[in-house]
């Protein structure tokens, strides 16, 4: 994990929404990327529902959306390098991650813990 | 220590309005501050002029508005969830050429780089709702 430079306070956003489910989660994916627009120092950790935003082959068209996986595929263009997610979750849904838009790694539950009290500020939505 | 609060639930539903307003309040209680409360997704209807709560039930905007008037507490609707939820301020309801506007004067509508301050000014930042 990268330490933060004096003035800024490392963010961790825990995004816990499925991707169409609700409008927070399409908010959350705008409060990280805005986050690192304004040279913030922000990592992200998918937990619960929420990595099935991680899914390749999102297709949100038909629910006249726009599509969150795309949107992910971004992070790097804004420099969120660091994305982890729930490694429960994903055998809990039994979903092959191997072909996510997002390069992310997998932590348990005593991993995302350690990981949750780095942080200065943590946002869960 | 300084404190900013970010609500996501609507005033309607659940009760992270009314608990956010009630930890504002004792947070200035306790001598400490508030640097901003910004509402975002179905938070931002906190900020409508238009909602009419029953007589038996309390309006939590009343709540955040008396915040505002007694401690000029900053409250900042985001303005992308905003306009998704019909809160528009008289600029953005002439932008958008809808009849009127339809938040409180005691809210204003900006965007998540308000957030993003809040984040970076506080020791604490706080949700409510979601």
């Amino acid at each position: 994990m990268t330490v933060a430079d004096a003035d800024k306070k490392p963010l961790l956003i825990v995004m816990r929404q499925s991707p169409y489910g609700t409008s927070l989660a399409k908010a959350a994916v705008d409060v990280a990327l805005a986050t690192a627009a304004f040279d913030q120092l922000v990592d992200l950790l998918f937990v619960g529902d929420g990595v099935l935003q991680l899914l390749a082959g999102q297709d949100s068209q038909s629910l006249g959306k726009k599509n969150i996986g795309r949107q992910l595929a971004s992070l790097p263009l804004y420099d969120i390098n660091q994305v982890y997610f729930d490694a429960e979750a994903v055998s809990r849904y039994n979903l092959d991650m191997s072909s996510s838009p997002v390069t992310a790694k997998l932590l348990n539950p005593q991993e995302m813990q350690q990981l949750m009290v780095a942080y200065d500020h943590l946002l869960g939505l | 220590m300084i404190y900013s609060l970010l609500v996501l639930s609507s005033p309607a539903s659940g009760h992270g309005s009314r608990t956010g307003a009630e930890f504002a309040r004792s947070v200035i209680a306790r001598g400490h501050s508030i640097h901003r409360v910004f509402f975002l997704d179905a938070g931002t209807l906190t900020g409508s002029c238009n909602s009419v709560f029953p007589q038996d039930e309390s309006d939590p905007a009343l709540a955040w508005e008396a915040l505002h008037r007694e401690h000029a507490v900053e409250l900042v609707l985001c303005i992308s969830s905003a306009l998704r939820y019909g809160m528009l301020d008289e600029t953005e309801a002439t932008r958008y050429e809808r009849p009127s506007a339809s938040i409180n004067p005691a809210f204003t509508v900006s965007g998540l780089g308000q957030l993003v301050d809040a984040c970076a000014h506080s020791d604490r930042l706080i949700t409510f709702g979601g």
